[in-house]
């Protein structure tokens, strides 16, 4: 087994609202990533995801509030970190994020390089202007992008370029994790397979160790990452490798999530899809038993009562739901 | 009178069609052609999927196509008779007969006016502005039961209240109550994830069998054009470079742009070429 670059326990952050209520966006997440893995979190819109990436960074502030577990990267615990010790030492050095309007973080009245300065100066204020001008040269031809970007406007660059030339920024450190919240998905087809075609560079060049991809598209998340994680409610309900979970899902959630995949291939208008029906429960008060309960299919009186832990089934996947895999299994099979 | 006349057209006749319809935006060396001579023939109940990338002057033909937007060049024919939007009046019967649903539900609303407004406006604009409120309650009731929504959960809401998800839905509703002949769906889609899409694409078909209106669908995911139409337009750079029906266009692209767009799109049975960037 390769070396855990990053290893997060049972970690619950909160939201806490004007209100005073709190709000458990993430409940309870364990996750592993090992060198030169990557994994993929998917899930509707509010499932706690994008939460679950800025939990992951160990940089907190209002209304995101830290409630128990720990991260911990490459063997050094994290948690309960200060701030700001955070901000100068993990953030860009061992994790680096990039979020999902990547794009509007470049500052038009600046030239990239100057936004590259930025982030190196603020890690480490003794490098030269002309040692940071040789390392981002360096690292855009590596990863194909043109060298006289770094002199240009951000508006003078297109969407994809941007987001690229941001991702190029972000990783400028090398972080060993690299956490990516949907960084394609306001590009039209073209860009996306660029910007995935230098996110995977990243991963094969040994610039970034391992990779957190974030998406609701399923399709991309398959072709991308190792691992597949499903996320419903602020919960992890399954987990495996991405063949598993897309071609073989044994939760009701992700089985009725795999179902709504439109990719243009032949038989795709044979298929109905299949739209799950409900809205997720609200996380101010969630149910006290399974939380997908209300919206499944194949939900028995006592799902509404008894909250499940992950289950394991062996061989690396996990799911999180009271009726046995076989069960599930023959479900499904009556179904179709 | 004449809109009686139209609603009997037979299925398959012509609804929508353009001729030389051109748009040019600026002028000397910052002209850019967005919609360059492009001829159509959109029939009625048939449903239509205009695919292109970004730029690729998509919305501008929308535009066009509503009445938002003047053609620099060319004819727009409505029910086999050149459109004629020049008053204010004319325009309103022609928003009678053609309406969209916009990619961003945020800002399709007014954030002054509440949802029932927004409701009763479609019943004022069908002409039934005089009926007592209970049958226009009872109308409102029917179009919000249609898309799984609740009227007694929204009425006295503002539309920005609801998640996009319940927006777009409310969208849907509007055109129930409109019952409009053309529905144009500007990227109805792309602002909602994966599993909403598949409902409110359900919403959409089943409307198009309750009311009979021709949905055409502006988008650039390839593969939600492929699973919903039967008529395919790719576009790009203005121009109509492939249509046909759609198992044609998507399973046996011709032209080397609707192959790469296809190319491009990540899927699950064939394998993600990512050497062609």
């Amino acid at each position: 087994m390769s070396k855990v670059i990053l290893e997060v326990n049972e970690l619950t952050t909160k939201y806490i609202t004007r209100f005073r209520e709190d709000i458990y966006a993430v409940d309870h997440v364990s996750l592993k990533v090992e060198d030169g893995k990557s994994i993929g979190i998917a899930g509707e819109s509010g499932c706690g995801k994008s939460t679950l990436a800025l939990s992951l960074m160990g940089y907190y502030f209002p209304p995101l509030h830290y409630s128990s577990g720990e991260i911990i990267v490459d063997g050094r615990n994290i948690t309960g970190m200060n701030p700001d010790n955070v901000r100068k030492t993990i953030l860009g050095n061992e994790i680096s994020y990039i979020p999902q309007a990547a794009m509007n973080a470049l500052n038009p009245t600046q030239k990239v390089i100057r936004f590259i300065e930025d982030v190196i100066q603020a890690h480490n204020p003794r490098v030269t202007r002309q040692e940071i001008y040789e390392l981002a040269r360096e690292r855009f031809e590596l990863l194909g992008l043109p060298a006289d970007v770094l002199q240009k406007y951000s508006v003078e660059l297109s969407g994809g370029m941007k987001q690229r030339t941001v991702i190029a920024t972000s990783v400028i450190l090398s972080p060993k994790v690299l956490i990516a919240d949907e960084p394609s998905s306001a590009l039209d087809v073209t860009s996306q397979k660029m910007v995935i075609k230098m996110i995977l560079d990243l991963m094969e060049k040994g610039i970034i160790k391992s990779l957190i991809f974030i998406t609701h598209e399923l399709p991309l998340l398959y072709n991308v990452t190792d691992d597949i994680m499903v996320m419903y409610a602020g919960q992890i309900v399954e987990r495996g490798s991405a063949d598993e979970v897309v071609f073989d899902p044994i939760h009701p959630y992700s089985k009725a999530l795999m179902g709504s995949i439109i990719v243009p291939e032949a038989g795709l208008r044979d298929v109905k899809l299949t739209a799950i029906p409900g809205t997720p429960p609200n996380l101010k008060n969630p149910p006290a038993g399974c939380r997908f309960a209300a919206r499944c299919k194949f939900a028995m009186p006592e799902c509404q009562a008894i909250s499940v832990n992950l289950r394991d089934t062996g061989g690396g996947r996990t799911y999180r739901c009271i009726i046995p895999e076989e069960d599930l299994r023959k479900a499904y099979e009556n179904e179709s | 009178m004449k809109a009686k006349g139209k609603e009997e057209t037979a299925v398959g006749a012509e609804i929508l069609s353009g001729k030389g319809l051109t748009r040019v935006f600026g002028f000397g060396p910052n002209k850019t052609v967005a919609v360059d001579h492009v001829d159509f023939s959109f029939k009625k109940g048939e449903i239509i999927s205009i695919v292109g990338e970004s730029g690729s002057g998509k919305t501008t033909l929308a535009k066009m196509l509503l009445g938002l937007l003047k053609p620099t060049e060319g004819e727009i024919y409505f029910a086999g008779e050149l459109r004629d939007i020049s008053s204010h009046k004319k325009k309103r019967q022609y928003w009678q007969n053609i309406q969209a649903i916009f990619q961003d539900p945020f800002s399709s609303y007014n954030i002054f006016r509440k949802i029932d407004a927004v409701l009763l406006d479609c019943i004022r604009m069908r002409g039934g502005r005089r009926l007592p409120y209970d049958q226009k309650r009872a109308m409102m009731e029917e179009a919000c039961s249609f898309v799984n929504l609740k009227f007694d959960e929204l009425t006295n809401k503002y539309p920005f209240e609801l998640s996009g998800g319940q927006q777009q839905r409310l969208m849907i509703a509007r055109i129930f109550l409109l019952k409009p002949k053309i529905l144009l769906a500007d990227e109805p889609t792309s602002m909602i994830d994966a599993c909403s899409r598949a409902t409110i694409l359900d919403m959409l078909m089943n409307l198009r069998d309750e009311i009979g209106m021709t949905p055409i669908f502006i988008t650039h995911d390839i593969g939600l054009a492929y699973y919903v139409s039967d008529t395919v337009y790719i576009m790009e750079h203005g121009v109509f470079v492939e249509s046909g029906s759609a198992d044609d266009v998507i399973l046996n692209p011709q032209e080397p742009y609707t192959q790469r767009l296809l190319n491009d799109v990540p899927k699950l049975h064939e394998e993600w070429d990512l050497s062609t960037v």
